[in-house]
């Protein structure tokens, strides 16, 4: 399920793509980036848990406590937000 | 560091295996007895084998999951107990290494890694056992500190514990689901010892009440609302996978001897063996056990990767390493008849704690619901929303969908 990306820079349009990728798969329909699928009922116990690991895999970042936030992972845009915030150091260094 | 010389990871599997060997012989003991010695925690504690996988730079083995995985699939083929004790400190090392601060993963890894520190998970309440979301010990603030009450029931070695892992609901952020140590001996803490269960009688289990236990702030895990969603359901994920092992370990314990007995037993002049009704139960129980450890072998190599299906696939293993255990152990007392009936009987201990395994860390029946809801999912289905009967509690915000264990 999708390859992970550890590129130096990421893109909001790729990281778009690929979380939209892994949210069809799991909830089963395509998502609207403001769209909150905790709210709207589409998720299980199981789910909080898997985004965060997908993220993880994906983009080869650590998901911390202080990242617990509910407002980075509710919805497509949030989340898509979040990774290129943890992510933005690595374009930097290059 | 320690300076104390620590087993390499690879060095883990003859660890257990040595162990194993050592202890199998004492078990019925400590089950008559209900009560792991000292002595045996100690030596277990010692060897690091209570939290292998914790990284080595907070004092673990570094342990990966299939490691982790057969280690309790031996300790688990000798006693459900002495697994127990690795599952519930495994669990909150977890929970800790996944959600605490680098402050508390310094306060408390090393000391959870070496067995200095024994921890308990402490969740289930009498109105709260499958569904934990309706679970109501209070965690509230109070300047500095956090007041802790509340009953907890059915705490594996929750007599001895150091510090549990509780689960409450936060009194000032909208009753959301918060997750905090507390420490064995602050005052406020009361044991009841419970002895006599089905199963797991070695497993010291208590009820423990939290009587306005005052704890500081700094031992809240992760800020309220993610208790249960992230921090327990981290910890049962983890659980169910030590358990799903330690099924493993009792399927092929019993299948062990039930073959034994099977060749060695002869009613008639004739072995049991040579039946072909005693056959087809050894034959379902080979299926069984393989089964299991295959489903098992699959989750480990999910989680090593660290793939999100390694969550679900972990139930499923749990869920079918439960069933071994307990169809397999139930043919090995069959084939064993009144020695398997026998007061010290190994099989007749496996299958009073194999019921046990279908009962704990996600009952069979929730287990169904979060495999089919996960296949579900995956092709749109909304989750029905769950009435929530105790009036006047938390809103049911979204980081509440952590209902069922
Ligand atoms: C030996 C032992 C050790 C334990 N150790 C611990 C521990 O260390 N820490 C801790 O917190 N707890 C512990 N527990 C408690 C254990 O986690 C609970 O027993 C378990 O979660 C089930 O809860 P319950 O017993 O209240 O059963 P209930 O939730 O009341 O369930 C009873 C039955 O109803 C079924 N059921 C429930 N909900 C549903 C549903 N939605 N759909 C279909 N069927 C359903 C269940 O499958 C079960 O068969 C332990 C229990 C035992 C026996």
């Amino acid at each position: 399920m999708g390859t992970p990306n550890n590129a130096d820079a990421l893109t909001g349009p790729v990281v778009t793509k690929e979380l939209s990728e892994f949210l069809t798969a799991n909830l089963g329909q395509e998502l609207a980036p403001d769209d909150d699928y905790f709210t709207m009922g589409l998720v299980n116990s199981l789910f909080a848990m898997e985004l965060v690991t997908f993220v993880e895999r994906q983009y080869g970042i650590e998901v911390q406590v202080e990242d617990l936030d509910l407002d980075n992972f509710r919805s497509l845009g949030r989340l898509r937000d979040f990774v290129l915030a943890k992510t933005a150091h690595r374009g930097a260094a290059a | 560091m320690s300076s104390t010389a620590r087993p390499a990871a690879a060095d883990l599997d003859t660890l257990g295996a040595d162990l194993a060997r050592s202890l199998r012989e004492d078990a019925a003991a400590w089950d008559a007895e209900g009560e792991l010695p000292a002595e045996v925690r100690l030596a277990v504690a010692q060897a690091g084998l209570l939290a292998a996988e914790l990284p080595r730079d907070h004092g673990g083995l570094g342990a990966s999951p299939a490691q982790l995985g057969e280690l309790c699939a031996r300790l688990g083929g000798v006693c459900s107990s002495l697994r127990g004790l690795v599952t519930v400190q495994s669990m909150v090392a977890a929970a800790l290494l996944r959600w605490g601060t680098a402050q508390q993963r310094e306060r408390w890894l090393p000391g959870l890694a070496r067995g200095e520190l024994i921890a308990a998970f402490a969740a289930t309440e009498t109105e709260a056992g499958s569904d934990l979301a309706a679970v109501g010990t209070a965690v509230e603030e109070h300047g500095d500190e956090l007041v802790v009450t509340g009953e907890k029931r059915w705490i594996t070695f929750g007599e001895i514990a150091d510090v549990f892992l509780v689960l409450g609901v936060s009194g000032t952020a909208g009753g959301r689901p918060a997750a905090v140590l507390v420490e064995g001996d602050r005052p406020g803490v009361v044991r009841e010892p419970v002895r006599g269960q089905l199963g797991m009688r070695a497993a010291q289990l208590a009820h423990v009440r939290f009587d306005r236990v005052r704890v500081p702030r700094a031992n809240a895990v992760a800020p309220a609302g993610f208790g249960l969603s992230h921090v327990v359901a981290g910890a049962l994920d983890h659980g169910r996978f030590t358990v799903a092992w330690g099924c493993v370990g009792m399927a092929e314990a019993c299948l062990r001897e039930a073959a034994g007995h099977a060749v060695r037993r002869s009613q008639g002049g004739v072995a049991l063996a040579e039946h072909q009704q005693v056959r087809s139960l050894l034959a379902r129980a080979v299926v069984d056990s393989r089964a299991a450890r295959e489903l098992c072998l699959r989750a480990a190599r999910l989680r090593e990767r660290g793939e999100p299906d390694a969550i679900a696939e972990t139930v499923a293993a749990k869920y079918a390493a439960a069933a071994a255990a307990s169809s397999v152990a139930g043919n090995a007392v069959q084939v064993l008849g009144a020695a398997g009936c026998a007061p010290d009987s190994t099989v007749g201990r496996f299958y009073r704690d194999a019921k046990i395994m279908e009962i704990i860390e996600g009952s069979a029946q929730v287990c169904e619901l979060h495999i089919a809801d996960h296949l579900l999912r995956a092709h749109g289905h909304r989750q029905a929303p769950r009435p929530r009967p105790r009036a006047g509690q938390r809103p049911r915000g979204a980081q509440e969908n952590g209902e069922a264990r």
